[in-house]
């Protein structure tokens, strides 16, 4: 890691400009709001909505794939003028699967169960067409740094979309938040994660009490939730943004 | 008969798109007419069916702790899955080409975006974790495209009547298209309780 920070400094040291200008906010803020990848590109809804039932898996996807989309940027820019254009795809392919695989064992090795309910979601972060989409779009065609701070905003702004997603479903699919994790916080209905959503008890203590009549909706817990959610939010972007409004 | 109710749950029951969102990026973008969702839902079937068999023999014969190198390999398992999807479809594309210009330039744009297709990665690595063997492997592999391509033909059918639609503006195009995409997967829902051992249990 040391030696591609090396890199990167050196690069834009060269150039006398600011390592963090202008352009880099630009780069990093855009995409939470009006270049998203999930309401306006619509790019990478495919591996992840699966995820958003629980918050807690929810963030360790984000965190994967804003690890996983910041450095293949910075990798692919960094070999960008030796790849032959016929086999670029392949060589992206390979980088975005290495660090992938990085990400998979780390999971595998330090929280187990987290990385058990993933499952297949993880690898799928390859085929994630944010990741490709950024390559293709950006990283092909800019200096490494510029590139990594590209990936990193295109994936925290991926990762924002999924973790409201997840909050809204799981409050009023579990009454829970971070369900599962060291932190968990019942808010509604049920205090049980795990009986929760198919019987609603009377929560026991904390803020649950004040709610404890809820019914857990179970509409939430299935996984057209996430698209009517998603919906609703390009519908509530859209609205305040006419200009992103598409004619078909 | 095994493998039928396994064709049968893959296309229906658990449907790849509408039950676990995999290829969702392709079945959004190519969804606008009927006759680009039906060429591409063809190709997916049909890549879905080749890649499936030949990902398996590579996690059996060279990547098992049982395979021709005896030591457990499963750590390359991604790419040298993502690589045998890109080499496919790469060969398929090159095939088509040769055997049928026709359906060719009609599938042409289509076929290259294949590779990045969640739906066929993820088919491979459910087929793992679901440990299929062999011919389960291919059965699942054509249920999963098949189920695909009704599901992308069924949403490019209602897309085209929905633009006569009074959508409100800001919903218009793909705000609508999710909306319709969980209002399906609700439908395919209802299929759930099918039970496809019970209907050849009586024979």
């Amino acid at each position: 890691m040391a030696e591609t920070t090396a890199t990167t400094t050196e690069v834009t040291v060269k150039e006398k400009e600011p390592l963090f200008g202008k352009a880099e906010k630009k780069l990093l803020l855009d995409p939470l709001g009006d270049t998203n990848p999930i309401t306006i590109q619509v790019l990478g809804i495919c591996s992840a909505l699966a995820v958003t039932s629980l918050v807690y898996p929810s963030v360790v996807m984000a965190i994967a794939v804003v690890f996983v989309c910041g450095f293949s940027s910075l990798f692919t820019s960094l070999v960008r003028n030796k790849i032959p254009k016929q086999v670029r795809m392949i060589v992206q392919l390979v980088i975005i699967a290495t660090l992938v695989t990085i990400v998979e064992l780390t999971l595998k090795r330090f929280n187990y169960p987290i990385y058990k309910q993933l499952s297949v979601y993880i690898g799928l972060i390859i085929t994630n067409c944010i990741v490709m989409g950024r390559l293709e779009a950006y990283a092909m065609a800019n200096r490494p740094w510029r590139a990594f701070v590209d990936g990193l905003g295109n994936g925290v702004g991926y990762g924002v979309i999924l973790i409201i997603v997840a909050v809204i479903r799981e409050i009023f699919g579990k009454g829970t938040l971070f369900a599962g994790s060291p932190i968990q916080i019942n808010i509604i209905g049920a205090s049980n994660a795990e009986v929760g959503y198919l019987i609603n008890t009377a929560a026991e203590s904390g803020i649950g009490s004040l709610f404890a009549g809820y019914t857990n909706n179970n509409l939430m817990v299935l996984p057209a939730a996430a698209m009517f959610i998603i919906g609703i939010l390009i519908w509530i972007q859209r609205t305040y943004r006419p200009t992103l409004v598409d004619v078909s | 008969m095994e493998l039928f109710n396994i064709f049968i749950k893959a296309a229906f029951i658990e449907n790849l798109v509408l039950a676990y969102f995999l290829g969702m990026c392709s079945y959004l973008a190519v969804s606008k007419t009927v006759t680009t969702a039906f060429g591409l839902g063809l190709a997916v079937i049909f890549v879905l069916g080749i890649t499936m068999p030949i990902n398996w023999l590579i996690s059996e014969l060279l990547l098992s702790e049982n395979g021709i190198f005896g030591m457990d390999l499963t750590f390359l398992r991604f790419i040298l899955f993502i690589a045998v999807i890109a080499s496919m479809v790469q060969l398929v594309e090159m095939i088509v080409e040769k055997v049928s210009p026709a359906l060719y330039t009609s599938l042409g744009i289509f076929l290259p975006l294949i590779t990045v297709n969640c739906a066929i990665l993820g088919g491979s690595l459910f087929m793992v974790a679901r440990e299929y063997n062999f011919t389960e492997s291919i059965a699942f592999g054509l249920g999963g495209g098949f189920g695909w391509f009704l599901a992308i033909i069924a949403i490019a059918a209602i897309r085209e009547k929905i633009r006569y639609s009074n959508v409100p503006p800001a919903l218009r195009g793909l705000g609508m298209a999710f909306i319709l995409t969980g209002l399906m997967g609700i439908a395919f829902m209802s299929l759930m309780g099918i039970d496809p051992s019970a209907l050849t249990a009586g024979k």
